[in-house]
């Protein structure tokens, strides 16, 4: 049983991971890996966010919004589901709200290394779309743990190596026209590649 | 800024301020939809009429909204819209809408719609907003049929599904680039756009 845990954490840290074979959360991933330690606390950001919010999310689908979930309420044929992006997003939006205010008042010393960066990842698409992926499987809220957990350490580890490459490519001599952005986008690629030889290519 | 016609900040917003190559926004979905034509088009006309209809609702309530609850305000009008579209995609294009699967409901965060609403519906007339919105939707689907146009013609040998270079596997000639139908390949060919958009307009290249 527990081995069905950690499947899913495998597979959403390595084969399916968000940034490099869904593409989500290019715009953090892209903006925020010039340096290796603020790639790194922005990734144990991601972490802890995707590791609260989509449990939550996962509860709110199967107690209130699911068809049929309402039937404690003596209303069985209520369907909530196209609530759920809006509903997804407030919970995000709460969730890094609140996780600010507490490191802020528990841990300074981590939330001064976050910085900006916590209230950016309300918009980042890789948080939102492990929740609709959440939802699109099905998964039951152990499942859920397991998949927010590696969902946020697939983005970890991505964002922290893409930084490590591009402390290299600082001393690399590119094309003008491809310098900065477009040499980080073929690296990008060249990773994304090297993921897919994990998936067994 | 101020003293650009609307005709200039319509078509800036689609070549020399393009919002995937020189603001680097909404690259998520950019590189994810675009190994068919069908669902690059799909998603391109779903993200221009939220970018436009969005920043349009937005400029016209931007009196009213108060500064503090603004990101609340904006992303949950944005929200709403998505959620028209996710609902008129499934009722009528179903097979489409599950093709982008969680993409559609992704608008929400990309960051070209909440960029430009933050950044220029808060400060701008409605009808200035909704050219911006425009512009910026246009610019974002150009960059995504490019890529598409690639991706399908030199991967799969066809166009919008229709056969233009027969593959070898189905007794045509054309032997399939495989690198093409990999997500990878749209880093690389965005990698290229980049680059021919900065040789077109120099002043984009970056110093290093």
């Amino acid at each position: 049983m527990i081995s069905h845990y950690f499947e899913i954490f495998f597979t959403a840290l390595f084969v399916e991971n968000l940034v490099l074979t869904f593409f989500l959360g290019m715009c953090t991933f892209l903006a925020i890996s010039k340096q290796v330690k603020t790639a790194f606390g922005l990734g144990l950001a991601v972490v802890i966010i995707q590791a609260i919010t989509v449990p939550l999310n996962n509860l709110i689908y199967n107690l209130v919004l699911q068809p049929g979930a309402l039937s404690w309420l003596g209303m069985p044929e209520i369907d909530l589901t196209f609530l759920g992006l809006l509903v997804y997003i407030g919970v995000i939006a709460a969730t890094v709200q609140i996780l600010e205010m507490f490191l802020d008042r528990y841990v300074p010393g981590l939330y001064n290394t976050l910085g900006i960066f916590l209230p950016l990842l309300t918009v980042n698409c890789a948080i939102l779309g492990a929740s609709l992926f959440m939802v699109e499987r099905d998964y039951a809220l152990g499942e859920s743990v397991a998949y927010g957990l590696g969902a946020g350490g697939g983005f970890l580890i991505a964002v922290v190596l893409l930084a490590g490459i591009r402390e290299k490519l600082e001393y690399a001599d590119p094309p003008t026209g491809l310098r900065g952005l477009g040499v980080t986008f073929i690296a990008a690629g060249l990773m994304a590649m090297a993921f897919m030889g994990i998936a067994g290519m | 800024m101020a003293d650009e016609t609307r005709g200039q900040l319509f078509f800036k917003a689609i070549f020399e301020r393009n919002p995937i190559t020189v603001l680097v926004l909404g690259i998520c979905s950019a590189l994810a939809v675009t190994g068919h034509m069908a669902t690059a088009l799909v998603m391109s006309v779903c993200l221009t009429m939220v970018t436009a209809v969005a920043s349009s609702i937005i400029s016209l309530l931007r009196e009213r909204i108060p500064n503090t609850v603004r990101i609340g305000i904006q992303i949950t009008i944005i929200a709403t819209l998505v959620i028209l579209v996710d609902q008129v995609l499934k009722a009528y294009f179903y097979e489409l809408s599950r093709q982008l699967s969680i993409y559609v409901g992704l608008i929400i965060t990309n960051c070209i719609v909440m960029g430009r609403a933050e950044g220029f519906a808060m400060s701008n007339p409605p009808d200035k907003a909704f050219l911006d919105g425009l512009g910026n939707g246009l610019g974002y689907s150009f960059i995504l049929m490019s890529v598409a146009f690639c991706r399908e013609l030199f991967g799969a040998g066809t166009l919008f599904g229709v056969t233009v270079l027969p593959l070898v596997s189905r007794d045509g000639w054309y032997q399939g680039n495989g690198l093409m139908l990999l997500p990878a390949s749209a880093f690389f060919l965005v990698a290229l756009l980049i680059w021919l958009l900065r040789e077109i307009y120099p002043s984009q290249k970056e110093r290093g």
